[in-house]
């Protein structure tokens, strides 16, 4: 048995007991749904950093950074930027008005059913499309990786969709947290480790590394040039590339305080102060691991190389390789698996989010008006939702195959967030003028501009030469329409001009009548839900 | 306190007493100061954060030079943004001690006039 089995099936094995003793404790939905808000401020801190660093933070980052240099850290700041929106704007408003989801903060002085359906369908479109790109990711990182091991792309997505359901369906949220804290502590460790051992490869001398990141060769258009990888333009280039720059930090600002599964997390505490301890736990453990991407990358760039990357096992590759190049097999194996580890952590937070939305915003809110007919039906609801949703996953993983281009899958999640998600949360909690009207409008027309310029921009429209095959084929052959690749700088405005449009059509006495009473609740914590008192 | 009857209290509160709590000169002082902090704060992160895009976009040649060896102003202000992004966290849990502070007292006169009823 190799390495990397071994250590991946430590974790798999400790993940599994960790679910069997929340399985015995979890009693009731709020401890399904929420832990019992029992969770403390540097678990939560922890588990939002394990649910947030996918593996596209982590193996896509450093290849990123190890291709495109300064540019591609540009990626890694604006992963950390918005935890400041949420630390200033979200976390502490949602913890005292929502319960489970975030329909539940829409819903409050909103016609819920309407609102609540477009939630729970922008939630769970969110959620599924990250969900297949981890997936498609975890599959092509094992016929990668594990080569050796015999196990194939099939059978690792069949594998992480089997546990992802066996940790949210009988664990529940409390599980998946705690997945989520290991998971924090052993990509953190990782990182940390590998690092110093890029700086002890320079001697700990910083000059001398930042000196040998300025001068690195690599071809372009078939020519070998030597460039400083700590300037910008590698790849953001004229004359699009900087607004393209601008709509992709637009939406970072934005996209992660939308991004249902992280928005979960808070109500995993008991009250609004954790929840605002918590996020500056996470901040510090997010912005030193991408701090620490930026060494990685560009470790890569100068000890391996950027042709050298590209032409074995890709971007996401640069990662385990450096590993390989510093700390031998050993080092390699625990590096992979620590990867895997990663997206076990997402995709568990993905479904979760995904199959409480769907249970407690349409079943029990929309469908059934909001009485719960038995108790206990909301969660039976949210266990077959997240069979059903790990299932369709894992099939629609399967049939793209593991050459897919799930670059377009992630953005997309990302990108509706920030367009049609962040708008009507934000508006919601502070304007008081805010209606259905508005909220539907912001929803439909941010998830519709997004989906749009996505299909008709340069990630999905391009002319390939003929000898082009497979992930990096262009869906459709034809010259986009749509001259960025981050559609940020036009969706997120759209998102909100439909919000205030649809707000201004008309008015809701009902919901400015009822304005005091979240905004009250909002920032004292009257009335919120409490933790579990055992 | 009897930590159930007073969450219970709560929740069935009339839209009055919520409307009440809203008009309180407590209240009202807790959002101008909490405003005075986040707003700033806010518009302040993300002015920093987006005129890193618009350098690294519009001023290539300013945001290639070099400071410190060979390490750019570019490379630098980026991983400013996480140490100014961490400064302001610091700085918003040193201002919400006050704010917890303040949303006690509207808490406990809200408690005070529950109990007087």
């Amino acid at each position: 048995m190799s390495i990397s089995l071994a250590v991946f099936l430590l974790f798999v094995a400790s993940t599994l007991g960790i679910t069997y003793w929340a399985a015995k404790r979890s009693r009731g939905a709020s401890a399904y749904f929420a832990a019992g808000r029992r969770i403390t401020a540097w678990q939560n801190g922890f588990a939002v950093a394990g649910d947030f660093m996918s593996a596209a933070s982590f193996l896509g980052l450093i290849g990123l950074i190890a291709l495109q240099g300064l540019d591609g850290f540009l990626y890694s700041v604006g992963g950390f930027v918005a935890f400041v929106t949420i630390l200033l704007v979200v976390a502490e408003p949602l913890r005292n008005t929502g319960k489970y989801t975030m329909g539940d903060v829409l819903a409050y002085r909103l016609r819920p059913r309407p609102v609540r359906a477009l939630a729970a369908l922008s939630t769970l479109t969110v959620a599924t499309f990250y969900m297949i790109a981890q997936m498609v990711g975890a599959g092509a990182l094992v016929t990668l990786l594990l080569a050796d091991s015999g196990l194939t792309y099939n059978v690792a997505v069949i594998g992480v969709g089997v546990l992802m359901m066996v940790y949210v369906i009988f664990g529940g949220m409390l599980a998946t947290t705690w997945v989520q804290i290991i998971k924090a502590m052993l990509l953190s460790a990782c990182t940390l480790i590998l690092t110093l051992l890029v700086l002890r490869h320079f001697h700990f001398h910083l000059a001398e590394f930042f000196a040998a990141a300025s001068q690195i060769a690599h071809q372009q258009h078939g020519q070998l040039v030597v460039s400083d990888f700590l300037q910008p333009g590698l790849h953001y280039k004229l004359p699009h590339g900087p607004l393209d720059l601008i709509s992709l930090s637009l939406i970072f600002a934005f996209g992660t305080a939308g991004l249902p599964h992280i928005l979960v997390k808070f109500y995993t505490v008991p009250d609004a102060k954790t929840a605002r301890h918590s996020v500056v736990w996470a901040m510090i453990l997010i912005g030193s691991f991408y701090v620490m991407t930026s060494i990685l990358g560009l470790g890569a760039a100068v000890l391996i190389g950027p042709d050298d990357i590209v032409t074995h096992g890709g971007t996401n590759m640069a990662g385990p390789r450096l590993a390989q190049a510093l700390g031998g097999n050993v080092f390699l194996a625990v590096v992979s698996a620590v990867a895997f580890a990663t997206i076990l952590a997402v995709v568990a937070g993905l479904m979760i989010s995904a199959s409480t939305s769907f249970a407690h915003d349409f079943w029990t809110n929309v469908i059934h008006r909001g009485v719960e007919r038995k108790s206990g039906e909301s969660v039976l609801v949210a266990r077959i939702a997240a069979l059903a949703v790990g299932a369709v996953s894992v099939l629609i993983a399967i049939a793209l195959g593991p050459a897919s281009n799930v670059l377009i899958l992630a953005t997309f999640g990302m990108a509706v967030a920030a367009s049609a998600n962040f708008p009507v949360l934000a508006l919601s909690i502070f304007w008081r003028r805010f209606n259905t009207a508005g909220a539907v409008a912001g929803l439909t027309v941010g998830l519709l501009a997004t989906v749009g310029l996505i299909v008709a921009g340069p990630n999905a429209m391009g002319i390939d030469p003929p000898n082009v095959v497979g992930a990096t084929r262009h869906l459709i052959q034809a010259k986009p329409w749509f001259p960025f690749e981050n559609v940020g700088i036009v969706s997120v405005p759209l998102g909100f001009l439909a919000a205030f449009v649809g707000t201004l059509l008309g008015r809701e006495p009902s919901a400015e009548a009822k304005f005091n009473e979240l905004l009250v609740r909002a920032q004292t914590g009257l009335g919120a839900e409490k933790a579990a008192s055992h | 306190m009897n930590s159930t009857g007073r969450n219970a209290s709560r929740q069935e509160l009339a839209r009055t007493e919520w409307d009440r709590i809203a008009a309180s000169e407590q209240f009202k002082d807790l959002l101008q100061i909490k405003k005075l902090f986040i707003v700033p704060a806010f518009v302040f992160f993300f002015m920093y954060y987006f005129a890193l895009a618009v350098l690294v976009g519009y001023a290539p040649k300013l945001a290639s030079a070099r400071v410190i060896g060979s390490v750019t102003v570019a490379y630098l202000f980026a991983l400013s943004q996480f140490v100014v992004g961490w400064i302001i966290a610091g700085l918003y849990l040193l201002a919400s001690t006050r704010f917890d502070a303040l949303t006690k007292d509207i808490l406990a006169s809200f408690d005070e006039r529950q109990g007087d009823k």
